[in-house]
Formats: C-alpha cells, sequence, structure tokens
C-alpha cells in the first residue's frame, strides 16, 4: 500500500471511530459531538456576522503584534549578531526569557496597557519577538564572511552593509523567522483572548466552552486550525521558492 | 571584560534604572514592582509555601507527561523506522502537528477531562510526544548502515540487533527528542497552569494577579523564567555530555 493509501485509511478509520463514541452515549452528551453537528455548526459559522467581526480582531492583534515583535526581533538579532561582545552579554537573558511561556507575561502586560485588544497584541508581539530575534542573531552569525569583506573593502556605510549585503544574504534565515514568529504570536493571541477579552476567535471559543457548545467549540478550533496551519504552510512554500 | 559580567552589569543597571524610575513616580508602583521589593516578596511567597511546593508540582507534571511521551513515542518512532512506508505515510502528519498550535485545543481537553491534572498533563504530553516521536524516528534514520550491516553479518536476531546496535546508536538522537519533550511539557503546562488558575508556578502568577500583589506577581514571573531557563540549561549539559565524543 502506498502513503497516501494508508493516510486516507487512517482518516476514514478515525473519523468512523469518532462518530461511533460520538453515538455510542458511551461519554458525557455532547463532549464528543457527531461530526455531523460539528460540520453543521462549522457552516453556520460563515453565515453569522459576528464571526468576521472576530475573526477581524483576531487578524488585526496578530498581525499587527507579528509586524511589531518581527521587527523589533529582527533588529535586536541583527544588532546582537554583528556585535559579537553584546550578542554574548544578553544570550543568558534572552534565552531564558523565550524558553519561558509568554502566556505568563499577560499580567505585565495588561497592568501597562490595560485589558483590551492593545495587550494581546503587545502579547502577540512579544511571543513573536524572541524566536525572531534568536533566529536573526543566528542567521547573521553564518552569513559568508567574505560578502562581509567584499562589503568592507567597498567601503559601504552601515545602513548599505545592512541593505545590500546583509538582508540579500539573510533572506531565507528572514522568512524563517516569520514563520516561527507567526506561529508564536498566534498562539499568544489567541490563548490571551481566552484568558480575558471581550471580542476575538479566542474570546469566540471561550464563550462557547462556558455556555457549553461544545460543537461550535470545535467548529471555531477547527477555523483557528486551518488558518493557522494554511497560513504556516504559504509562508513554507514562499520560503522555498528561491 | 567578560560578556557574562557585563551581562550581569547591564541587569543590575536596568534594576537601578527601574528602581529610581519607581521611586520618582514616573511610573506606578502598581504597574511595575521596584526591583528591592522584590526579595522580600520572596521571602514572603516563600513562607506562604508559594515556591517550592508549586516548583515540585510543576515539574512532577512535566516529568509525568513526559515519562507518557516517551512510553508512546520511543516505540512509535522507531515504528515508523522499521515500516518506511508508515514512516513516509504518517510522518509529513506529525510534522504538521509539530508547527500547529496544538496547546489551542485545551478547552476541547476542558470539556473531556475537567480542570485538573489530567488536563495540565495532557497539555504537556501532546506538546512533548511530537519531537519524541520525530527525533526518535530520525535517530534510528541516522543509524549508519554499516553498524546494522556488521550486526547482520553476526546473524543477530531483530530483535538484537535493535537492542545491541541500533537502540545504542540511536540513544543521542532520542535524547535530543526527550530533552525537547520536556521542556515544551514544561513550558506548556506552566502556561496552561496560569489559564486555568490551577496547578504549581503558573497559578500562582494569576493568583498573585488577583490579589493584586504586584511584587508576589512579579517574583513569581522571574521564577518561571528562572526555572524555564536551567531546565534548559541543565539538559543541554546532560545532552552534550552524553554524545560520544
Amino acid at each position: 500500500m502506498a502513503a497516501a493509501q494508508i493516510r486516507i485509511a487512517t482518516l476514514v478509520v478515525i473519523l468512523a471511530a469518532w462518530e461511533l463514541v460520538a453515538r455510542s452515549g458511551l461519554l458525557y452528551q455532547d463532549v464528543v459531538p457527531s461530526l455531523f453537528e460539528i460540520g453543521s455548526a462549522f457552516f453556520q459559522m460563515f453565515f453569522d456576522k459576528e464571526t468576521y467581526w472576530h475573526f477581524g480582531v483576531t487578524a488585526w492583534e496578530v498581525g499587527a503584534g507579528l509586524a511589531i515583535g518581527y521587527l523589533l526581533g529582527v533588529a535586536f538579532g541583527f544588532v546582537a549578531g554583528t556585535r559579537r561582545f553584546f550578542g554574548a552579554a544578553v544570550a543568558p537573558y534572552v534565552d531564558g526569557i523565550a524558553t519561558a511561556p509568554k502566556i505568563v507575561f499577560l499580567p505585565i502586560v495588561m497592568l501597562l496597557v490595560g485589558t483590551g485588544i492593545a495587550s494581546k497584541l503587545a502579547l502577540g508581539a512579544l511571543s513573536a519577538f524572541f524566536p525572531v530575534a534568536i533566529n536573526t542573531a543566528a542567521g547573521v552569525r553564518q552569513v559568508n564572511p567574505v560578502l562581509v569583506r567584499v562589503g568592507r573593502s567597498l567601503r559601504l556605510s552601515r545602513w548599505q552593509m545592512a541593505t545590500r549585503i546583509y538582508l540579500p544574504a539573510l533572506r531565507p534565515s528572514l522568512v524563517t523567522s516569520l514563520r516561527l514568529g507567526f506561529g508564536l504570536a498566534v498562539v499568544g493571541v489567541l490563548l490571551a483572548e481566552i484568558k480575558l477579552s471581550s471580542a476575538g476567535l479566542g474570546f469566540l471559543a471561550n464563550e462557547h466552552y462556558s455556555h457549553y457548545r461544545v460543537a461550535d467549540l470545535y467548529a471555531v478550533l477547527l477555523l483557528i486550525f486551518i488558518i493557522a496551519v494554511g497560513l504556516n504552510g504559504l509562508m513554507g512554500r514562499f520560503a522555498e521558492r528561491r | 571584560m567578560k560578556p557574562a559580567l557585563a551581562g550581569v552589569l547591564g541587569v543590575v543597571s536596568l534594576a537601578i534604572v527601574i528602581e529610581l524610575a519607581v521611586q520618582a513616580g514616573w511610573v506606578s508602583s502598581l504597574v511595575v514592582a521596584r526591583p528591592s521589593a522584590l526579595p522580600a516578596a520572596f521571602m514572603r511567597l516563600w513562607s506562604e509555601g508559594f515556591v517550592a511546593g508549586p516548583v515540585g508540582i510543576t515539574l512532577a507534571q512535566a516529568f509525568t507527561a513526559t515519562g507518557a511521551a516517551a512510553a508512546l513515542g520511543i516505540p512509535w518512532g522507531y515504528w515508523l523506522w522499521r515500516k518506511p512506508v508508515l514512516g513516509e505515510a504518517y510522518t509529513p502528519w506529525i510534522g504538521a502537528a509539530f508547527a500547529a498550535p496544538t496547546v489551542l485545543l485545551f478547552p476541547l481537553f476542558l470539556v473531556l477531562f475537567g480542570r485538573g491534572y489530567a488536563t495540565t498533563v495532557f497539555v504537556g504530553f501532546i506538546a512533548a510526544v511530537i519531537p519524541i516521536v520525530l527525533k526518535t524516528r530520525e535517530a534510528f534514520l541516522g543509524v549508519p548502515k554499516v553498524l546494522l550491516d556488521v550486526g547482520r553479518s553476526f546473524r543477530l536476531s531483530g530483535a538484537a540487533l535493535l537492542r545491541r546496535v541500533a537502540f545504542p546508536a540511536a540513544v543521542p538522537g532520542i535524547f535530543t527528542g526527550l530533552r525537547l519533550g520536556l521542556i515544551y511539557a514544561l513550558v506548556n503546562i506552566i502556561g496552561m497552569e496560569f489559564l486555568i488558575d490551577f496547578g504549581g508556578l503558573g497559578r500562582i502568577v494569576s493568583e498573585m494577579y488577583f490579589r493584586f500583589e504586584i511584587p508576589g506577581m512579579y517574583v513569581a514571573i522571574l521564577l518561571i523564567v528562572l526555572v524555564s531557563w536551567t531546565f534548559l540549561a541543565a539538559l543541554s549539559r546532560l545532552e552534550t555530555w552524553l554524545r560520544p565524543r
């Protein structure tokens, strides 16, 4: 059997098992809703104007948060990569904060900018910043030294070095950074929305959860996953194209 | 001057600047805790049992989740290597799951398991099992063919070939998976504890915030950064030490 057939067979078995469990009555009612209920909840979402509003809020928080975190992360990573001493001095602190779960910084962020949209945006930026900074710094250190020496021998200014030598050489690393940053910004924003918010897809998921509308909850999470995985895949395609 | 010393000096200067800014009233102490207030806050947290116990609870969950993930993930990864067609079929899915925001599924786990350790540990398990499966398969794929051929030329049985040749050669790679798994489990469990106000370290942050004990909240967050970083550093050391030179 070829890989593709195995995948289709597995999918069919999983979906059938799911439906069987849903109809068996073994679990509490609605904990595992039938696939048809989830499917109908999923399609109904698209006819509800509110979905688009919540999607817009989340998209803005992720987009703006990612943009801020990405730009700051690239700038910081660039400095940390080119200035070896500075890079070595900050590395343990950056690594330490980068490892910790960003969501626990939410209370600080909320004290600083309030509990509104700005706090989700800031958490998205914070989540994106660290992987982007670390990845950019590593990318800068791996730039072919010959290119850097060519730039120096041509007496390029610092700005010209950044835009003419490093930027083209860093392209693959910058795209990877964007993917990493995007993935973590999505998680940061949505977790913050689920914890405390009044708009966004995370808020919507939390609303369904607290009213025990399980099929709707599955539908929202499915939508989030489709968007996140889809965009990640698109960026992967873009990264492979040279 | 060494970079490490410069780093410490940088942090100390930053703390002094924050201290002065708060004391001068430029920044409210209800938003940013005075660095000088942190030691006292730490002692208070310690005496109220908000340090050692929660750290223990969180670590115990992380190890439980990773243990379960290893028990399932290592055989699973091995199997994906033994049956290449299955590896080809499933590895892209597992890779996609690695990039997907699986932690966002936690409201579903709350519905399934309730607000308790089952949910936090399960979130850690999911986070850990994916890298363990992927790295185990990679580790076995990386075993030099020569070693396996030597084993076969000694007419080792399948089980002996695995036990004497393939597995020992794959150990460093498998350990990379375990290291990643443990760190992901720890981080996700702490985040989950914060989100559902339950369990160890993460819950303390949430609790301090609701009590509006700002220095205590900062101490709890710093403690989380410290624990995550110590874990990362210790495991990286262990990994370098384990690798054959």
